[in-house]
């Protein structure tokens, strides 16, 4: 049987191994990025790493529906519990906003907006959490994904997001859109996911 | 004919674009590794060394490891096969799909799935895989393999995608435009990926503690493959393990920045089981296949540190030989100095035909010094070198030690070899006297003698 074999190959493998090596332990400090933390507020760093990402930080409705309006987009998603105050504030800019996401319609869908759970500011990532996105699809299918989240929810460092991540059985950091430079090494954004990532904070 | 060894024969033949292509591309890579690591930290060095500790730690307890992450991947609702030979990963998945039925899936990007070529085990055996990473994707189309562990289009160039494009249908009309490759691609594969019942992934980590399966992409891809499928299979290599959650922030950090540049890589997915009953979208079953297919053989090995790597690639991007030879030469999924090493070992049945690899280079230490876990590349394509000729394993492009010493002990011979050897140069290589010889030169450009000054001086000092 394939596991018995294999761990018995390992163990004779190690038979040579006189001392094994300890795990050397570290502090947070040793893999935090001080340059990145800044010297600012954790929100500081986190919209500075986001936006050197090309990820954008909203905290009104308005420069969303303006944006919106920009690229031509007025169909989209939004989590129900969102609505108030964000999906009726693009209801009442004339957009069409749907409660359910529908899985037939999973390319018509022009925005999602969705719950976070947090973000980092050392790297500039939003943390989705299956337990609070509505949708997976819907945070993913659409070329704008708005993820809302509050400003006390966002984690200073990477090792504190680790320890955050708690029981969910999925969970993703989501550092900007989605990306590729696999043509010549060339940066095109919005490859499967959305091509403009939008960080969204409730008051 | 000059009898070249393999590598160096890929390395003579690559075409000049392809070999651009290549060549800048992983330079660029390697400028952004060296950027985002040296802002970020203080003592990067450090990190790389706390990485390595970290890695040996697990390699030294891989047992208890391995069966703490079974027991824990169970916890968390997974189902757990161990698959010790290639044959016995391939037999893993197709077994899964075909208990279920499903024959159609998609793929996001695994190098442990290019090692057991299981795309074309599950297409023979009746079942529709297709690729979605960009690059991959674009590989399946044109029936090629991968030539960079990140980028595995990277020999490629826009004009040659287009037309791929064109060919197979997935656009009506020529556009080399690289946003509208991807684009089309992004159109093509998301009606795919809606239509999959499964998605195979690989994976970047697995805690032993927590049983997270831990996947990074830029695309997107594994998770777009992953929220319409109803059974997600993920096929791991038992040395991707680290001890605890707490471990990922050490690896998290180093990969992406050594891999491309970035802080971290834009999706950085956290699996722990099939999705829960309150999601509406993501697979309800997990499979995750640790495979061996030879690391226990690595492991037994003087080259142990290998298993160390995190497949970043940053000493593939830096290498000399890699970015004149391209990844073909190494005619494994692994190029560059991780597949000099890794490769021979790894595949060991394979070891006399993949033995030039270590010696395909000249030693010059970048890749240790980029490497991330602190991997000692040198040393181990040394002792490779060194078990190659233990087993006396003939390598085209071996000169015989015995002209050389003849040529070293004689000074009147050594001076006129020296002499000669630029005119060597351009003789035609068929001219020299003995095959090896024939071979070594085909393989090199001698330096036009610089010497006599030394001879000249002592001389003149000993008449004096
Ligand atoms: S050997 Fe080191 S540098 Fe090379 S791919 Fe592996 S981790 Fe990266």
């Amino acid at each position: 049987m394939s596991r018995d074999s294999i761990l018995s190959k390992i163990r004779s493998a190690l038979a040579d191994v006189e001392t094994k090596a300890e795990h050397p332990g570290f502090e947070d400090a040793a893999v935090v990025s001080r340059v990145r933390l800044g010297d600012g507020s954790p929100i500081a760093a986190f919209t500075r790493n986001f936006e050197a990402v090309h990820g954008r930080v909203m905290r009104h409705a308005d420069p969303l529906v303006a944006l919106l309006k920009e690229q031509g987009r007025t169909f989209g998603y939004c989590d129900p519990e969102l609505m108030n105050p964000l999906g009726h504030a693009l209801t009442a800019a004339g957009c069409t906003v749907e409660t359910r996401y529908d899985r037939t319609r999973y390319d018509d869908y022009e925005f999602g907006i969705t719950r976070a759970t947090a973000a980092i500011a050392e790297t500039g990532s939003l943390v989705l959490d299956d337990a609070r996105t509505s949708d997976r699809l819907a945070a993913l299918s659409p070329w704008i994904h708005v993820a809302v989240l509050r400003e006390e929810e966002v984690h200073a460092t990477l090792p504190e997001a680790i320890a955050g991540l708690g029981n969910s059985r999925n969970i993703i950091w989501v550092t900007g859109p989605s990306k590729t430079a696999d043509v010549e090494g060339i940066l095109i954004e919005g490859v499967h996911g959305p091509g403009e990532q939008i960080a969204f904070f409730l008051d | 004919m000059v009898n070249r060894q393999p590598i160096d024969a890929y390395a003579h033949d690559i075409d000049e674009e392809k070999q651009s292509s290549v060549s800048g591309g992983s330079a660029a890579s390697t400028d952004k590794r060296y950027s985002a690591l040296f802002s970020d930290y203080e003592d990067p060095n450090a990190l790389r060394r706390l990485a390595s500790r970290i890695k040996d730690h697990t390699l030294h307890h891989l047992d208890d490891y391995l069966e703490q992450a079974e027991s824990s991947l169970k916890r968390n609702g997974c189902h757990v096969h161990f698959a010790d030979t290639d044959d016995d990963a391939r037999d893993a998945v197709l077994s899964i799909l075909r208990e279920r039925e499903i024959t159609r899936l998609t793929k996001s990007k695994s190098m442990a799935s290019e090692e057991i070529h299981l795309n074309d085990h599950l297409i023979k055996n009746d079942i529709e895989v297709l690729e979605s990473d960009l690059g991959e994707f674009i590989i399946q189309l044109d029936g090629d393999v991968p030539s960079h562990i990140v980028r595995p289009i990277i020999h490629k160039n826009r004009r040659e995608i287009a037309r791929t494009f064109q060919r197979e249908g997935i656009a009506d009309d020529y556009n080399d435009d690289p946003e509208a490759i991807t684009r089309r691609a992004r159109v093509h594969l998301r009606e795919k990926y809606m239509e999959a019942e499964a998605v195979i992934t690989g994976g970047n980590f697995i805690s032993a503690e927590s049983g997270r399966v831990v996947l990074v992409t830029n695309e997107g891809n594994s998770r777009f493959g992953m929220a319409p499928s109803r059974v997600h299979i993920a096929l791991v290599g038992i040395e991707k393990l680290v001890p605890t959650d707490r471990d990922l922030a050490v690896f998290l950090n180093l990969l992406g920045r050594s891999a491309t540049g970035q802080q971290l890589t834009v999706y950085t997915e956290f699996i722990s089981g099939p999705k829960d009953d309150s999601q509406p979208s993501g697979p309800e079953e997990m499979h995750v296949v640790l495979m061996n297919n030879g690391r226990t053989d690595v492991l037994a090995s003087n080259c142990r540190e290998i298993l160390r790597c995190i497949r970043c690639s940053a000493c593939q991007n830096v290498c000399p030989v890699y970015r004149q030879a391209s990844g073909h030469a190494y005619r494994s999924p692994y190029g560059g100095p991780v597949g000099a090493v890794l490769s021979p070992i790894l595949f060991g049945d394979r070891f006399p035909e993949l033995a030039d690899l270590p010696k395909a280079s000249s030693l010059c230490g970048a890749c240790n010094e980029v490497c991330p876990v602190d991997i000692p590349l040198p040393d181990l394509l040394l002792r490779l070198r060194d078990k190659a000729k233990r087993e006396h394993i003939p390598q085209p492009g071996d000169l015989p030690m015995a002209p050389f010493a003849t040529l070293a002990t004689s000074p009147a011979i050594w001076r006129t070899a020296m002499t000669m050897s630029k005119a060597m140069n351009h003789l035609p290589i068929e001219m020299a006297p003995v095959r090896p010889l024939q071979d070594w030169l085909g393989q090199r450009t001698l330096p036009e003698w610089r010497g006599g000054d030394f001879r000249k001086w002592l001389k003149k000092r000993q008449s004096d």
